[in-house]
Protein backbone atom coordinates (compact mmCIF):
# COMPACT_ATOMS: atom_id res chain seq x y z
CA UNK A 1 0.00 0.00 0.00
CA UNK A 2 1.25 3.51 -0.64
CA UNK A 3 2.22 6.10 1.93
CA UNK A 4 -0.94 8.61 2.65
CA UNK A 5 0.18 11.61 0.76
CA UNK A 6 0.67 13.68 3.71
CA UNK A 7 2.88 15.97 4.72
CA UNK A 8 2.58 16.49 8.80
CA UNK A 9 1.93 19.80 10.18
CA UNK A 10 4.05 21.72 13.07
CA UNK A 11 1.05 20.77 15.82
CA UNK A 12 0.53 24.56 17.17
CA UNK A 13 -0.52 27.92 15.20
CA UNK A 14 2.02 29.93 14.03
CA UNK A 15 2.77 32.98 11.85
CA UNK A 16 3.57 33.88 9.03
CA UNK A 17 4.07 37.05 6.96
CA UNK A 18 1.87 38.75 4.47
CA UNK A 19 4.13 39.25 1.13
CA UNK A 20 1.68 40.79 -0.92
CA UNK A 21 -2.19 40.45 -1.82
CA UNK A 22 -2.80 40.70 -5.79
CA UNK A 23 -5.91 41.10 -6.93
CA UNK A 24 -6.97 38.26 -9.68
CA UNK A 25 -10.15 39.26 -11.30
CA UNK A 26 -12.57 38.30 -8.62
CA UNK A 27 -10.14 36.86 -6.10
CA UNK A 28 -7.66 37.80 -4.18
CA UNK A 29 -4.78 35.54 -4.06
CA UNK A 30 -2.28 35.80 -0.80
CA UNK A 31 1.08 35.19 -0.75
CA UNK A 32 2.64 34.85 2.56
CA UNK A 33 5.93 33.61 3.71
CA UNK A 34 5.55 30.77 6.04
CA UNK A 35 9.49 30.60 7.89
CA UNK A 36 8.65 27.47 9.91
CA UNK A 37 6.50 25.11 8.18
CA UNK A 38 7.26 22.30 5.76
CA UNK A 39 8.29 23.29 2.19
CA UNK A 40 6.68 20.31 0.87
CA UNK A 41 2.66 20.25 1.11
CA UNK A 42 1.17 17.65 -1.06
CA UNK A 43 -1.15 19.70 -3.27
CA UNK A 44 -4.61 18.65 -2.47
CA UNK A 45 -3.54 19.20 1.53
CA UNK A 46 -4.77 22.35 3.23
CA UNK A 47 -4.23 25.15 5.88
CA UNK A 48 -6.28 26.91 8.53
CA UNK A 49 -6.26 30.48 8.24
CA UNK A 50 -6.82 33.40 10.45
CA UNK A 51 -6.08 37.16 10.15
CA UNK A 52 -3.45 37.74 12.68
CA UNK A 53 -5.34 40.53 14.07
CA UNK A 54 -8.68 41.77 14.63
CA UNK A 55 -10.30 37.63 14.50
CA UNK A 56 -11.99 36.72 17.55
CA UNK A 57 -10.47 36.93 20.67
CA UNK A 58 -10.91 40.29 22.56
CA UNK A 59 -13.98 41.80 20.75
CA UNK A 60 -15.21 38.34 20.31
CA UNK A 61 -17.23 38.64 17.14
CA UNK A 62 -17.00 36.81 13.92
CA UNK A 63 -14.38 35.63 11.96
CA UNK A 64 -14.08 33.58 15.09
CA UNK A 65 -12.79 30.01 14.02
CA UNK A 66 -9.97 29.70 11.44
CA UNK A 67 -10.77 28.90 7.73
CA UNK A 68 -9.97 26.05 5.89
CA UNK A 69 -7.68 26.97 2.17
CA UNK A 70 -6.56 24.62 0.02
CA UNK A 71 -2.89 25.99 -0.85
CA UNK A 72 -2.97 27.43 -4.01
CA UNK A 73 1.09 27.34 -4.83
CA UNK A 74 4.16 26.83 -2.87
CA UNK A 75 7.61 28.26 -3.64
CA UNK A 76 10.14 26.66 -1.09
CA UNK A 77 12.86 29.23 0.28
CA UNK A 78 16.16 28.11 -0.15
CA UNK A 79 18.42 27.38 2.23
CA UNK A 80 15.63 25.29 4.28
CA UNK A 81 14.09 28.44 5.48
CA UNK A 82 10.16 27.73 5.01
CA UNK A 83 8.27 27.98 1.89
CA UNK A 84 6.01 31.33 0.33
CA UNK A 85 2.36 30.06 0.01
CA UNK A 86 -0.46 31.14 -1.99
CA UNK A 87 -4.28 31.08 -0.94
CA UNK A 88 -7.00 31.78 -3.46
CA UNK A 89 -10.11 33.43 -1.81
CA UNK A 90 -13.08 34.99 -2.45
CA UNK A 91 -14.98 37.37 -0.51
CA UNK A 92 -18.09 35.29 0.65
CA UNK A 93 -18.07 36.23 4.43
CA UNK A 94 -16.41 38.05 7.32
CA UNK A 95 -13.86 35.48 7.56
CA UNK A 96 -13.08 35.79 3.92
CA UNK A 97 -13.01 39.50 3.99
CA UNK A 98 -10.97 39.91 6.66
CA UNK A 99 -8.54 38.15 5.13
CA UNK A 100 -8.41 39.69 1.74
CA UNK A 101 -7.95 42.98 3.64
CA UNK A 102 -4.69 41.25 4.73
CA UNK A 103 -2.26 43.79 3.75
CA UNK A 104 1.87 43.24 2.78
CA UNK A 105 3.74 42.96 6.01
CA UNK A 106 0.32 42.00 8.22
CA UNK A 107 0.61 38.78 9.83
CA UNK A 108 -1.72 35.76 8.57
CA UNK A 109 -2.14 32.92 11.45
CA UNK A 110 -1.80 29.77 10.23
CA UNK A 111 -2.36 25.59 10.78
CA UNK A 112 -0.83 22.83 8.46
CA UNK A 113 -0.39 21.44 5.97
CA UNK A 114 -3.40 19.19 7.10
CA UNK A 115 -5.25 15.93 5.59
CA UNK A 116 -4.38 14.15 2.88
CA UNK A 117 -3.47 15.45 -1.08
CA UNK A 118 -3.83 13.69 -4.55
CA UNK A 119 -2.00 10.74 -5.47
CA UNK A 120 -0.69 10.39 -8.66
CA UNK A 121 -2.07 8.24 -11.43
CA UNK A 122 -1.54 4.34 -11.41
CA UNK A 123 -1.40 1.91 -14.39
CA UNK A 124 0.26 4.80 -17.12
CA UNK A 125 -2.77 6.75 -17.05
CA UNK A 126 -2.95 10.51 -17.85
CA UNK A 127 -4.09 13.04 -15.16
CA UNK A 128 -6.82 15.13 -16.40
CA UNK A 129 -7.58 17.98 -13.89
CA UNK A 130 -10.74 19.79 -13.30
CA UNK A 131 -11.37 22.79 -11.33
CA UNK A 132 -14.34 24.53 -10.54
CA UNK A 133 -14.64 28.43 -9.45
CA UNK A 134 -12.13 28.72 -6.39
CA UNK A 135 -11.53 25.03 -6.64
CA UNK A 136 -8.71 25.90 -8.99
CA UNK A 137 -6.82 26.20 -6.46
CA UNK A 138 -5.25 22.87 -5.46
CA UNK A 139 -5.47 22.06 -9.05
CA UNK A 140 -3.11 24.97 -9.81
CA UNK A 141 -0.11 23.55 -7.09
CA UNK A 142 -0.86 20.26 -8.41
CA UNK A 143 -0.31 21.21 -12.07
CA UNK A 144 2.85 23.06 -10.98
CA UNK A 145 4.21 19.57 -9.39
CA UNK A 146 3.20 17.70 -12.45
CA UNK A 147 4.43 19.97 -14.18
CA UNK A 148 7.72 19.75 -12.85
CA UNK A 149 7.92 16.15 -13.20
CA UNK A 150 7.36 16.80 -16.88
CA UNK A 151 4.22 15.24 -17.01
CA UNK A 152 1.70 16.73 -19.38
CA UNK A 153 -1.73 17.38 -17.48
CA UNK A 154 -4.96 18.55 -19.55
CA UNK A 155 -6.47 21.13 -17.40
CA UNK A 156 -10.10 22.40 -17.60
CA UNK A 157 -11.70 25.23 -15.38
CA UNK A 158 -14.82 26.28 -15.27
CA UNK A 159 -15.90 29.75 -13.63
CA UNK A 160 -19.21 31.25 -13.63
CA UNK A 161 -17.79 34.64 -15.44
CA UNK A 162 -15.03 36.38 -17.52
CA UNK A 163 -14.08 37.92 -13.36
CA UNK A 164 -13.51 34.84 -12.01
CA UNK A 165 -12.34 33.18 -15.04
CA UNK A 166 -9.16 35.98 -14.47
CA UNK A 167 -7.77 32.92 -12.50
CA UNK A 168 -7.00 30.73 -15.42
CA UNK A 169 -4.13 33.20 -15.94
CA UNK A 170 -2.28 31.80 -13.00
CA UNK A 171 -1.45 28.23 -14.67
CA UNK A 172 0.99 27.40 -16.72
CA UNK A 173 0.19 25.81 -19.55
CA UNK A 174 -3.40 26.64 -21.97
CA UNK A 175 -6.40 25.51 -19.74
CA UNK A 176 -9.54 24.62 -21.34
CA UNK A 177 -12.00 27.51 -19.75
CA UNK A 178 -16.08 27.42 -19.06
CA UNK A 179 -17.93 29.95 -18.22
CA UNK A 180 -21.88 29.86 -16.89
CA UNK A 181 -22.36 33.44 -19.22
CA UNK A 182 -19.82 32.76 -21.79
CA UNK A 183 -17.96 35.65 -21.17
CA UNK A 184 -14.64 34.34 -21.60
CA UNK A 185 -14.27 31.11 -22.99
CA UNK A 186 -16.64 28.74 -23.77
CA UNK A 187 -20.32 29.03 -22.52
CA UNK A 188 -20.36 25.54 -21.12
CA UNK A 189 -20.54 23.90 -17.78
CA UNK A 190 -16.74 22.31 -17.23
CA UNK A 191 -18.33 18.87 -17.20
CA UNK A 192 -19.07 19.07 -21.21
CA UNK A 193 -15.24 19.27 -22.10
CA UNK A 194 -14.69 16.68 -19.93
CA UNK A 195 -16.85 14.18 -21.20
CA UNK A 196 -15.25 14.60 -24.76
CA UNK A 197 -12.15 14.71 -23.16
CA UNK A 198 -12.82 11.26 -21.25
CA UNK A 199 -14.56 9.67 -24.21
CA UNK A 200 -11.59 10.50 -26.44
CA UNK A 201 -9.37 8.98 -24.25
CA UNK A 202 -10.70 7.22 -21.09
CA UNK A 203 -7.48 6.06 -19.98
CA UNK A 204 -7.14 8.92 -17.58
CA UNK A 205 -7.35 9.47 -13.73
CA UNK A 206 -9.87 12.67 -12.69
CA UNK A 207 -8.70 15.15 -10.33
CA UNK A 208 -11.57 17.53 -9.44
CA UNK A 209 -12.56 20.27 -7.00
CA UNK A 210 -14.89 22.77 -6.92
CA UNK A 211 -18.51 23.34 -5.63
CA UNK A 212 -20.40 20.49 -4.65
CA UNK A 213 -22.85 20.16 -7.89
CA UNK A 214 -20.08 20.09 -10.31
CA UNK A 215 -18.27 17.65 -7.96
CA UNK A 216 -21.66 15.36 -8.08
CA UNK A 217 -21.59 15.97 -11.93
CA UNK A 218 -17.86 14.48 -12.40
CA UNK A 219 -18.37 11.97 -10.12
CA UNK A 220 -21.16 10.15 -11.66
CA UNK A 221 -19.69 11.04 -15.16
CA UNK A 222 -16.72 9.04 -13.89
CA UNK A 223 -18.69 6.05 -12.61
CA UNK A 224 -20.71 6.42 -15.89
CA UNK A 225 -17.31 6.23 -17.95
CA UNK A 226 -15.12 3.54 -15.44
CA UNK A 227 -13.11 6.18 -15.18
CA UNK A 228 -10.86 6.95 -11.43
CA UNK A 229 -10.99 10.36 -10.00
CA UNK A 230 -9.93 11.89 -6.92
CA UNK A 231 -11.71 14.57 -5.50
CA UNK A 232 -10.79 17.76 -3.27
CA UNK A 233 -13.88 18.28 -0.98
CA UNK A 234 -14.83 21.29 0.62
CA UNK A 235 -16.29 21.83 4.39
CA UNK A 236 -17.42 23.88 6.97
CA UNK A 237 -14.83 23.28 9.68
CA UNK A 238 -13.50 24.34 12.93
CA UNK A 239 -10.66 23.01 13.91
CA UNK A 240 -8.74 21.21 10.68
CA UNK A 241 -7.27 18.55 12.62
CA UNK A 242 -9.82 15.95 13.35
CA UNK A 243 -10.66 17.25 17.16
CA UNK A 244 -14.55 18.66 15.99
CA UNK A 245 -15.91 16.01 14.00
CA UNK A 246 -17.51 19.02 12.48
CA UNK A 247 -16.95 18.30 8.34
CA UNK A 248 -18.28 14.81 7.84
CA UNK A 249 -19.71 13.59 4.48
CA UNK A 250 -20.53 10.42 3.81
CA UNK A 251 -19.02 7.45 2.70
CA UNK A 252 -19.57 3.42 2.11
CA UNK A 253 -17.52 3.40 5.12
CA UNK A 254 -19.94 5.69 7.20
CA UNK A 255 -19.24 9.19 8.05
CA UNK A 256 -15.82 10.64 7.35
CA UNK A 257 -14.00 13.47 8.18
CA UNK A 258 -13.04 15.94 5.54
CA UNK A 259 -10.22 17.29 7.14
CA UNK A 260 -8.27 14.07 8.66
CA UNK A 261 -9.69 11.20 6.41
CA UNK A 262 -9.84 14.10 3.14
CA UNK A 263 -9.90 16.63 1.85
CA UNK A 264 -8.89 14.51 -0.98
CA UNK A 265 -11.02 11.32 -1.71
CA UNK A 266 -11.61 8.22 -4.43
CA UNK A 267 -14.92 8.76 -5.71
CA UNK A 268 -15.91 5.38 -5.24
CA UNK A 269 -15.33 5.65 -1.55
CA UNK A 270 -17.63 8.69 -1.46
CA UNK A 271 -21.79 7.38 -0.62
CA UNK B 1 1.94 19.11 40.14
CA UNK B 2 -1.23 19.11 41.22
CA UNK B 3 -3.79 16.22 42.57
CA UNK B 4 -7.00 14.98 41.24
CA UNK B 5 -8.70 12.67 42.51
CA UNK B 6 -5.33 10.90 44.06
CA UNK B 7 -3.75 11.57 40.00
CA UNK B 8 -1.27 13.62 40.13
CA UNK B 9 -1.00 15.46 36.78
CA UNK B 10 1.96 17.97 36.17
CA UNK B 11 -0.17 20.62 35.66
CA UNK B 12 -4.35 22.04 36.24
CA UNK B 13 -5.12 21.98 32.75
CA UNK B 14 -7.20 19.25 30.63
CA UNK B 15 -9.23 19.25 27.46
CA UNK B 16 -13.04 19.17 27.95
CA UNK B 17 -14.21 15.92 26.35
CA UNK B 18 -14.99 15.44 22.53
CA UNK B 19 -12.83 18.98 21.96
CA UNK B 20 -9.40 16.76 21.10
CA UNK B 21 -8.95 13.61 19.06
CA UNK B 22 -5.46 12.84 20.01
CA UNK B 23 -5.43 9.97 17.48
CA UNK B 24 -6.51 12.05 14.58
CA UNK B 25 -4.02 14.96 15.73
CA UNK B 26 -1.40 12.67 16.12
CA UNK B 27 -1.82 11.71 11.91
CA UNK B 28 -1.36 15.66 11.21
CA UNK B 29 1.21 16.06 13.36
CA UNK B 30 3.18 12.97 13.97
CA UNK B 31 5.37 12.12 17.12
CA UNK B 32 5.65 15.96 17.73
CA UNK B 33 2.11 16.20 19.83
CA UNK B 34 3.76 13.89 21.85
CA UNK B 35 7.00 16.06 22.63
CA UNK B 36 4.54 19.03 22.72
CA UNK B 37 1.50 18.08 24.29
CA UNK B 38 -0.95 19.99 24.87
CA UNK B 39 -2.76 19.18 28.22
CA UNK B 40 -1.80 17.66 31.90
CA UNK B 41 -4.70 15.53 31.66
CA UNK B 42 -6.19 13.89 28.46
CA UNK B 43 -9.94 13.36 28.39
CA UNK B 44 -11.21 10.78 25.94
CA UNK B 45 -14.40 11.60 23.44
CA UNK B 46 -17.43 10.20 25.44
CA UNK B 47 -17.69 6.37 24.31
CA UNK B 48 -21.12 4.50 24.52
CA UNK B 49 -21.80 1.06 24.48
CA UNK B 50 -23.26 0.72 21.14
CA UNK B 51 -21.10 1.99 17.83
CA UNK B 52 -22.80 5.84 16.90
CA UNK B 53 -22.66 7.81 13.59
CA UNK B 54 -23.52 10.39 14.79
CA UNK B 55 -25.48 13.38 13.73
CA UNK B 56 -26.45 14.29 9.77
CA UNK B 57 -24.24 17.09 8.55
CA UNK B 58 -24.09 20.39 9.04
CA UNK B 59 -22.84 19.79 12.02
CA UNK B 60 -21.35 23.06 12.88
CA UNK B 61 -22.61 26.98 13.13
CA UNK B 62 -20.20 29.91 14.12
CA UNK B 63 -21.86 32.49 16.11
CA UNK B 64 -20.79 36.04 17.87
CA UNK B 65 -17.37 34.63 19.96
CA UNK B 66 -18.72 31.03 19.29
CA UNK B 67 -19.31 27.87 17.93
CA UNK B 68 -22.91 25.57 17.86
CA UNK B 69 -22.14 22.01 17.12
CA UNK B 70 -24.61 19.33 16.51
CA UNK B 71 -22.22 16.57 16.69
CA UNK B 72 -24.17 13.49 18.29
CA UNK B 73 -21.72 11.41 19.81
CA UNK B 74 -20.26 9.18 16.76
CA UNK B 75 -17.64 6.75 18.43
CA UNK B 76 -17.22 3.41 17.78
CA UNK B 77 -18.50 2.10 21.13
CA UNK B 78 -17.17 0.54 23.72
CA UNK B 79 -15.69 -2.78 22.69
CA UNK B 80 -13.83 -1.42 19.54
CA UNK B 81 -12.39 1.85 21.82
CA UNK B 82 -10.87 -0.83 24.13
CA UNK B 83 -9.38 -3.00 21.31
CA UNK B 84 -8.20 0.20 18.50
CA UNK B 85 -8.25 3.21 20.54
CA UNK B 86 -6.99 2.37 24.13
CA UNK B 87 -3.58 1.37 23.28
CA UNK B 88 -3.02 4.35 21.11
CA UNK B 89 -3.94 6.79 24.18
CA UNK B 90 -1.78 4.88 26.04
CA UNK B 91 1.50 6.15 24.37
CA UNK B 92 0.14 10.33 25.41
CA UNK B 93 2.70 11.71 28.00
CA UNK B 94 -0.16 12.34 30.65
CA UNK B 95 -2.83 10.59 32.44
CA UNK B 96 -6.11 9.12 30.98
CA UNK B 97 -9.63 9.93 31.87
CA UNK B 98 -12.36 8.15 29.22
CA UNK B 99 -15.81 10.07 29.04
CA UNK B 100 -18.51 7.39 29.03
CA UNK B 101 -22.49 8.12 28.61
CA UNK B 102 -25.06 5.13 29.05
CA UNK B 103 -28.69 5.99 27.57
CA UNK B 104 -29.76 4.15 31.00
CA UNK B 105 -28.13 3.11 34.23
CA UNK B 106 -26.92 -0.70 33.45
CA UNK B 107 -25.44 0.63 30.28
CA UNK B 108 -23.85 3.74 32.31
CA UNK B 109 -22.74 1.01 35.28
CA UNK B 110 -20.91 -1.58 32.12
CA UNK B 111 -19.09 1.25 30.83
CA UNK B 112 -17.80 2.35 33.81
CA UNK B 113 -16.67 -1.38 34.60
CA UNK B 114 -15.25 -2.03 31.70
CA UNK B 115 -13.32 1.39 31.22
CA UNK B 116 -12.26 0.92 34.90
CA UNK B 117 -10.80 -2.38 34.83
CA UNK B 118 -8.26 -1.27 32.55
CA UNK B 119 -4.83 -0.04 34.62
CA UNK B 120 -4.40 2.66 31.78
CA UNK B 121 -7.46 4.24 32.62
CA UNK B 122 -6.53 6.64 35.61
CA UNK B 123 -10.18 8.67 35.64
CA UNK B 124 -13.49 8.06 34.65
CA UNK B 125 -15.91 11.08 33.44
CA UNK B 126 -19.37 10.06 33.29
CA UNK B 127 -21.46 12.06 30.39
CA UNK B 128 -24.98 12.61 32.32
CA UNK B 129 -26.26 15.33 29.48
CA UNK B 130 -27.93 12.32 28.27
CA UNK B 131 -32.42 11.87 28.46
CA UNK B 132 -33.83 10.36 31.27
CA UNK B 133 -36.27 7.84 29.82
CA UNK B 134 -38.86 8.39 32.51
CA UNK B 135 -39.04 12.17 32.63
CA UNK B 136 -37.29 14.02 29.21
CA UNK B 137 -34.71 15.56 31.22
CA UNK B 138 -31.15 15.40 30.91
CA UNK B 139 -30.24 13.46 33.70
CA UNK B 140 -27.37 15.75 34.41
CA UNK B 141 -29.84 18.70 34.72
CA UNK B 142 -31.50 16.64 37.56
CA UNK B 143 -30.59 16.36 41.12
CA UNK B 144 -31.77 12.85 42.08
CA UNK B 145 -31.80 11.50 38.26
CA UNK B 146 -27.96 12.17 39.11
CA UNK B 147 -27.94 10.86 42.44
CA UNK B 148 -29.40 7.12 40.76
CA UNK B 149 -27.24 7.39 38.29
CA UNK B 150 -24.14 7.32 40.77
CA UNK B 151 -25.45 5.11 43.35
CA UNK B 152 -25.72 2.19 40.47
CA UNK B 153 -22.36 2.91 39.16
CA UNK B 154 -20.29 3.57 41.98
CA UNK B 155 -20.08 0.15 43.32
CA UNK B 156 -18.94 -1.11 39.66
CA UNK B 157 -15.79 0.55 40.27
CA UNK B 158 -12.99 1.77 42.88
CA UNK B 159 -11.54 4.37 39.84
CA UNK B 160 -12.36 7.75 40.55
CA UNK B 161 -15.60 8.69 38.88
CA UNK B 162 -15.89 12.44 37.30
CA UNK B 163 -19.67 13.37 37.17
CA UNK B 164 -20.01 15.95 34.29
CA UNK B 165 -22.63 18.45 34.91
CA UNK B 166 -25.01 20.28 32.81
CA UNK B 167 -25.80 23.62 32.24
CA UNK B 168 -29.51 23.37 31.81
CA UNK B 169 -29.83 22.60 35.11
CA UNK B 170 -32.05 24.77 37.37
CA UNK B 171 -29.34 24.22 40.29
CA UNK B 172 -26.68 23.21 39.17
CA UNK B 173 -24.98 23.44 42.84
CA UNK B 174 -27.67 21.06 43.54
CA UNK B 175 -26.93 18.59 40.95
CA UNK B 176 -23.08 18.44 42.19
CA UNK B 177 -24.30 17.60 46.11
CA UNK B 178 -26.14 14.85 44.78
CA UNK B 179 -23.31 13.59 42.80
CA UNK B 180 -20.86 14.44 45.70
CA UNK B 181 -23.30 12.54 48.60
CA UNK B 182 -23.90 9.30 45.96
CA UNK B 183 -20.07 9.11 45.56
CA UNK B 184 -18.25 11.33 42.78
CA UNK B 185 -14.93 11.99 43.26
CA UNK B 186 -14.76 15.16 41.49
CA UNK B 187 -18.00 17.53 39.00
CA UNK B 188 -17.06 19.05 35.38
CA UNK B 189 -18.45 22.20 34.42
CA UNK B 190 -19.86 23.59 32.35
CA UNK B 191 -21.45 21.56 28.96
CA UNK B 192 -22.53 23.43 26.31
CA UNK B 193 -25.55 25.58 26.44
CA UNK B 194 -28.13 24.42 24.21
CA UNK B 195 -28.93 26.46 21.05
CA UNK B 196 -31.12 26.32 17.41
CA UNK B 197 -29.66 28.16 15.09
CA UNK B 198 -31.48 29.07 11.76
CA UNK B 199 -30.63 29.21 7.83
CA UNK B 200 -30.47 32.25 6.73
CA UNK B 201 -32.62 32.34 4.30
CA UNK B 202 -34.87 29.40 4.76
CA UNK B 203 -35.48 29.68 8.64
CA UNK B 204 -35.19 26.25 8.97
CA UNK B 205 -32.20 24.78 11.60
CA UNK B 206 -29.55 24.76 10.18
CA UNK B 207 -27.88 22.07 12.27
CA UNK B 208 -28.63 18.43 10.81
CA UNK B 209 -29.10 17.55 14.77
CA UNK B 210 -32.02 20.29 14.85
CA UNK B 211 -30.06 22.00 18.07
CA UNK B 212 -26.76 22.52 19.04
CA UNK B 213 -24.27 22.61 21.96
CA UNK B 214 -23.09 26.35 22.52
CA UNK B 215 -19.33 26.99 23.45
CA UNK B 216 -16.59 29.26 22.91
CA UNK B 217 -16.19 32.76 24.72
CA UNK B 218 -19.94 33.27 24.63
CA UNK B 219 -20.51 30.91 27.08
CA UNK B 220 -17.44 32.18 29.97
CA UNK B 221 -19.53 34.24 32.13
CA UNK B 222 -21.67 31.22 32.70
CA UNK B 223 -19.09 29.38 33.26
CA UNK B 224 -17.33 31.67 36.18
CA UNK B 225 -20.82 31.59 37.76
CA UNK B 226 -21.76 27.93 37.39
CA UNK B 227 -18.09 27.12 38.90
CA UNK B 228 -18.23 29.00 41.73
CA UNK B 229 -21.80 28.31 42.89
CA UNK B 230 -20.92 25.03 42.24
CA UNK B 231 -17.66 24.90 44.27
CA UNK B 232 -19.06 27.06 47.19
CA UNK B 233 -21.48 23.87 47.70
CA UNK B 234 -19.74 20.67 47.21
CA UNK B 235 -16.27 19.76 49.39
CA UNK B 236 -15.36 17.70 46.21
CA UNK B 237 -12.15 19.07 43.17
CA UNK B 238 -14.57 20.97 40.87
CA UNK B 239 -13.03 20.53 37.00
CA UNK B 240 -14.34 24.23 35.09
CA UNK B 241 -14.40 24.56 31.65
CA UNK B 242 -15.81 27.12 29.22
CA UNK B 243 -15.09 29.80 27.39
CA UNK B 244 -11.47 29.40 28.28
CA UNK B 245 -9.16 30.99 25.77
CA UNK B 246 -6.39 32.59 28.16
CA UNK B 247 -4.46 32.26 31.04
CA UNK B 248 -6.50 34.80 32.55
CA UNK B 249 -9.74 32.91 31.88
CA UNK B 250 -8.49 30.11 33.57
CA UNK B 251 -7.41 31.65 36.96
CA UNK B 252 -11.09 33.27 37.15
CA UNK B 253 -11.81 29.53 37.03
CA UNK B 254 -9.12 28.60 39.60
CA UNK B 255 -10.06 31.70 41.85
CA UNK B 256 -13.62 30.96 42.04
CA UNK B 257 -12.77 27.29 43.56
CA UNK B 258 -12.17 25.72 40.41
CA UNK B 259 -8.95 22.37 40.92
CA UNK B 260 -8.16 22.03 37.26
CA UNK B 261 -9.51 23.94 34.20
CA UNK B 262 -10.52 22.40 31.30
CA UNK B 263 -9.69 24.01 27.43
CA UNK B 264 -12.40 23.26 24.24
CA UNK B 265 -12.90 25.37 21.79
CA UNK B 266 -9.97 27.69 21.96
CA UNK B 267 -8.39 24.08 20.71
CA UNK B 268 -9.92 24.52 17.58
CA UNK B 269 -8.60 27.56 16.97
CA UNK B 270 -4.97 26.33 17.90
CA UNK B 271 -4.58 22.73 19.03
CA UNK B 272 -1.64 24.26 21.08
CA UNK B 273 -4.32 26.08 23.01
CA UNK B 274 -3.72 24.14 26.33
CA UNK B 275 0.04 24.40 26.72
CA UNK B 276 0.14 28.35 25.76
CA UNK B 277 -2.96 29.29 28.69
CA UNK B 278 -1.06 26.41 31.33
CA UNK B 279 2.32 29.49 30.71
CA UNK B 280 -0.28 31.88 30.60
CA UNK B 281 -1.62 30.99 34.05
CA UNK B 282 1.95 30.18 35.76
CA UNK B 283 3.07 33.96 35.25
CA UNK B 284 0.00 35.58 36.39
CA UNK B 285 -0.21 32.49 39.65
CA UNK B 286 3.24 34.71 40.35
CA UNK B 287 0.47 38.02 41.10
CA UNK B 288 -1.29 37.56 44.26
CA UNK B 289 -3.60 40.62 42.96
CA UNK B 290 -5.24 37.78 40.89
CA UNK B 291 -6.00 35.74 43.57
CA UNK B 292 -8.71 38.52 45.87
CA UNK B 293 -11.37 36.27 44.62
CA UNK B 294 -10.13 33.28 46.46
CA UNK B 295 -10.56 35.43 49.92
CA UNK B 296 -14.41 35.51 48.74
CA UNK B 297 -15.83 32.23 47.84
CA UNK B 298 -19.45 33.22 47.63
CA UNK B 299 -18.12 35.99 44.55
CA UNK B 300 -19.57 38.58 46.55
CA UNK B 301 -19.01 42.24 45.13
CA UNK B 302 -18.06 43.82 48.56
CA UNK B 303 -17.01 47.68 47.76
CA UNK B 304 -13.90 47.09 49.63
CA UNK B 305 -12.57 44.82 46.83
CA UNK B 306 -10.26 46.12 44.86
CA UNK B 307 -12.41 47.52 41.44
CA UNK B 308 -9.73 47.24 38.34
CA UNK B 309 -10.21 49.73 35.97
CA UNK B 310 -12.62 47.87 33.24
CA UNK B 311 -11.70 48.14 29.39
CA UNK B 312 -14.69 48.93 27.33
Amino acid sequence: MLAEPRTLAPPERRVAEVKRVERVGAYDLIVARDPIGPADPRPGQFYMLSAGERWGGGDGERPYLPRAFSFARVRPLPGDRGADLSFLLEDVGPGTRRLGELAAGESLALLGPLGVGFTRPADGRRPLLVGGGIGAAPILCWDDELRADAVEASILLGFRSAGHAAAAALFGGEPDVCTDDGSAGRRALVTEPLRAELERDPRATVYACGPEPMLDAVRELCRELAVPAQLALEAGMACGYGACFGCVVPTVEGYARVCVDGPVFDAEALA
Amino acid sequence: MIDLCGVELNGPILNGSGTFDAIAARRAFGDALLERFPFDCFVSKTITLQPREGNPPPRLWETAGGLVNSIGLPNKGLERFLELDLPQLVELPVPLCVSVMGFDLDELAQLAEAVGARDDVALIELNLSCPNVETGTLVGADPSATAAALEHVRPRTRKPLIAKLSPSAVDPAAVAAAAEDCGADAVSLINTLKGMPLHPVTRQPWLGGRSGGLSGAAVRSVAVEQVAAVASRVGIPVIGMGGVACGRDAADLLAVGATAVAVGTESFRDPAAGRRISAELAAIDASPSQKFLQSNPKGSTSTKLPRPQVEV
